[in-house]
């Protein structure tokens, strides 16, 4: 089974703030993670291929510093590690970003199953997955906290509802995006680790997977960010200390002074 | 401070922290609460290929040495000195195959205690038999081209849980220390069973159990090295695994500091977090002098081992007692400072004190240990 996984480096969200001056993301100092979300698709991707077999490949749109997510991947039990980089790709949105990784896929070749975190911990927008899956004109589920079943033509999973879970049953080839729920994400083997450390990493310009430079970056990009902001503070903050019964009566205080 | 590690240490480390962080620290309460095995760490463990450091190369292991274990542990036993026993026993059990087994043996057992899917235990302590190792009295007979084990053992890390035992046998009683010999007993073998498991004060995680042997027959190449050299290689077992205590030591010190500084910030009284107040500065700054005096004699300890020296008890003990009294020290130190948040189950310090107590106790009393450093000076200066 050929698996293929989409990952994004991310800003740590312990430590996301804005520029106050350019409102744009702070990444001075800021440390760079693979996104949460991610690891448990490759958590998922890594299991399915220990029990069926395979090949896991993970891909990534991102500068070259993305590098060290899919050493990372490979760490955690990925076989191979494709970064696509390129400036054309700067700027991109979700539509232009599933445009870009859905050339990829194609060039890549034969695949299964592809397999994403739900969203980005940076965007949150959810969409680049089910916008992949469109690209690709096959079948997707979103928010998947349960693979039942696998086999080389069908996958059986759990979607996660607001009010229980729908079980869904996908001809392969076929995505799925993931939530939290759905495996406790290994920590990288010192094995793992020795062979990321050596492995080759693929890499893929517009070019090489024959995007169009319309279809790509800020120009293959409908959506444009106006305004960044911080939201302006509301009014007076207090924070009371002591024990609770003091940070009680404190509060308290505070609450008739106002009455 | 820097200790200059290599990229392979440094990626060791880096490993156990992660362990540490995402799978011990969350769920150390309640294991500690219920007295329950680690099992899914253990595991979690052999995924991350932890337990191949002391495996040389050739049986599929990391090949590390003494210094590589030794970070590993002090890592695990940041999150959890109950856990950290728990692998620490398994390398212990295996020494002895690793120490004095045959090729055959070797190849038998170390790939899978690599791989982490099969764990070890050492079985030398008996009711009659703690700092006095000479008084076992667990006797395997040869019968046939059987061995015969009877006697029981007490106290045994990882009992019931490990899948292989290395046990510590008198094939000539009369001969006293050099009629020991050691025998590899797996789970399920015939008249091997598993008695009482141990309610502990601290390590409540790791599992403490007695083993029995009733006429329990293995194969005779169950025996590990020479009859009658069991006692030289279980000197030589403890000797190189002391250091991994000390090193529990180090790790559990560390958490204990970290808890301390941390708490000791936030906590205000007179108006002033309490870390501005002399007292506990002081205190603080005890704990932090002694802990990498400790760390500093622990990796000097576990680089001289590793450089092959005739003679490694000094060094081995040395480092034991002082890093496991340290950790003693410095866990009761962190309560204090914690005060009354200090002594409830609420806060992670007053389990580590439970915890440190038994590092001064087990793999051979500190006072033991201080008996084996006086003995080598005397022997030294003769």
């Amino acid at each position: 089974m050929n698996i293929i996984v989409c990952i994004k480096q991310v800003p740590d969200a312990k430590d996301v703030r804005l520029d106050p001056i350019t409102n744009t993301l702070a990444r001075e100092g800021v440390e760079s993670i693979m996104n949460p979300y991610d690891r448990h698709a490759l958590e998922e991707a890594v299991a399915i291929k220990e029990q069926q077999g395979g090949r896991v490949t993970v891909i990534t749109m991102g500068p070259p510093q993305a590098e060290t997510v899919l050493r990372e991947a490979i760490a955690c039990g990925a076989d191979e590690g494709v970064l696509v980089s390129d400036r054309a790709f700067a700027g991109a949105d979700t539509w232009a970003t599933s445009y870009t990784l859905a050339q990829t896929v194609q060039t890549l070749g034969d695949f299964d199953l592809v397999l994403c975190g739900k969203q980005a911990i940076d965007g949150d927008t959810a969409q680049v997955g089910p916008g992949l899956a469109c690209r690709l004109n096959i079948p997707y589920a979103t928010c998947v906290q349960k693979t039942r079943k696998v086999s080389d033509k069908v996958i059986e999973v759990e979607r996660m509802m607001d009010d229980g879970f729908d079980v869904l049953r996908l001809p392969l080839p076929a995505l799925m995006t993931v939530v939290k729920d759905i495996n406790e994400p290994r920590v990288a083997s010192l094995k793992g680790k020795m062979k990321a450390k050596k492995a080759e990493i693929r890499k893929f310009s517009a070019s090489d997977i024959g995007a169009e430079i319309q279809n790509i970056g800020l120009a293959g990009s409908p959506t444009q960010v106006v305004k960044v902001f911080s939201p302006e503070a509301r009014g007076d903050r207090k924070i009371f200390s002591g024990s609770v019964e003091e940070q009680v009566d404190q509060l308290v205080e505070c609450l008739r002074a106002h009455l | 401070m820097d200790y200059f590690f290599t990229e392979q240490q440094q990626m060791i480390i880096d490993t156990a922290r992660e362990i540490t962080n995402e799978k011990i620290i969350p769920l150390r309460a309640e294991l500690d609460e219920k007295n329950q095995f680690p099992k899914a760490i253990l595991q979690d463990i052999a995924k991350a290929d932890l337990f191949s450091i002391f495996v040389p190369e050739e049986y599929g292991g990391f090949g590390g040495g003494c210094y590589e274990i030794v970070l590993a542990m002090e890592e695990l036993a940041r999150g959890c000195v109950g856990v950290a026993t728990s692998f620490a026993a398994s390398a212990l059990g295996i020494f002895p195959v690793l120490i004095s087994g045959s090729e055959e043996q070797k190849q038998r057992y170390l790939p899978d205690i690599a791989e982490g899917s099969r764990w070890a235990a050492f079985g030398l302590t008996e009711a009659n038999a703690g700092s006095d190792a000479s008084g076992i009295q667990t006797t395997a007979v040869l019968d046939g081209d059987e061995w015969v084990l009877n006697g029981t053992k007490q106290w045994i890390t990882n009992g019931g849980e490990a899948q292989i035992y290395t046990i510590v046998a008198m094939t000539d009683p009369q001969k006293g220390a050099r009629g020991a010999s050691i025998f590899i007993v797996e789970d399920g073998d015939p008249g091997f069973s598993y008695g009482k498991k141990e309610d502990k004060m601290g390590i409540r995680s790791s599992a403490t159990r007695e083993l029995i042997l009733k006429d329990c027959r293995i194969p005779q190449d169950r025996l590990v090295g020479r009859k009658g050299t069991g006692f030289i290689t279980v000197m030589k077992t403890l000797d190189i695994s002391r250091p991994g205590i000390a090193s529990l030591g180090i790790g559990l010190a560390q958490a204990a500091l970290d808890e301390a500084v941390v708490y000791a910030k936030q906590r205000v009284q007179f108006g002033k977090p309490i870390i501005s107040f002399q007292a506990v500065q002081h205190m603080l700054a005890d704990m932090a002098i002694q802990l990498e005096a400790g760390r500093a004699l622990v990796y000097a300890a576990a680089r001289h081992i590793d450089s092959n020296p005739k003679n490694i008890s000094k060094a081995s003990s040395m480092c034991k007692v002082f890093a496991t009294d340290m950790a003693m020290k410095v866990t009761t130190d962190a309560v204090q400072v914690l005060g009354g948040y200090g002594y409830m189950k609420e806060y992670p310090v007053e389990k580590m004190m439970r915890d440190a107590k038994i590092l001064q106790i087990y793999e051979g009393t500190n006072q033991i240990q201080r008996n084996v450093v006086g003995q080598e000076l005397n022997r030294e200066y003769s």
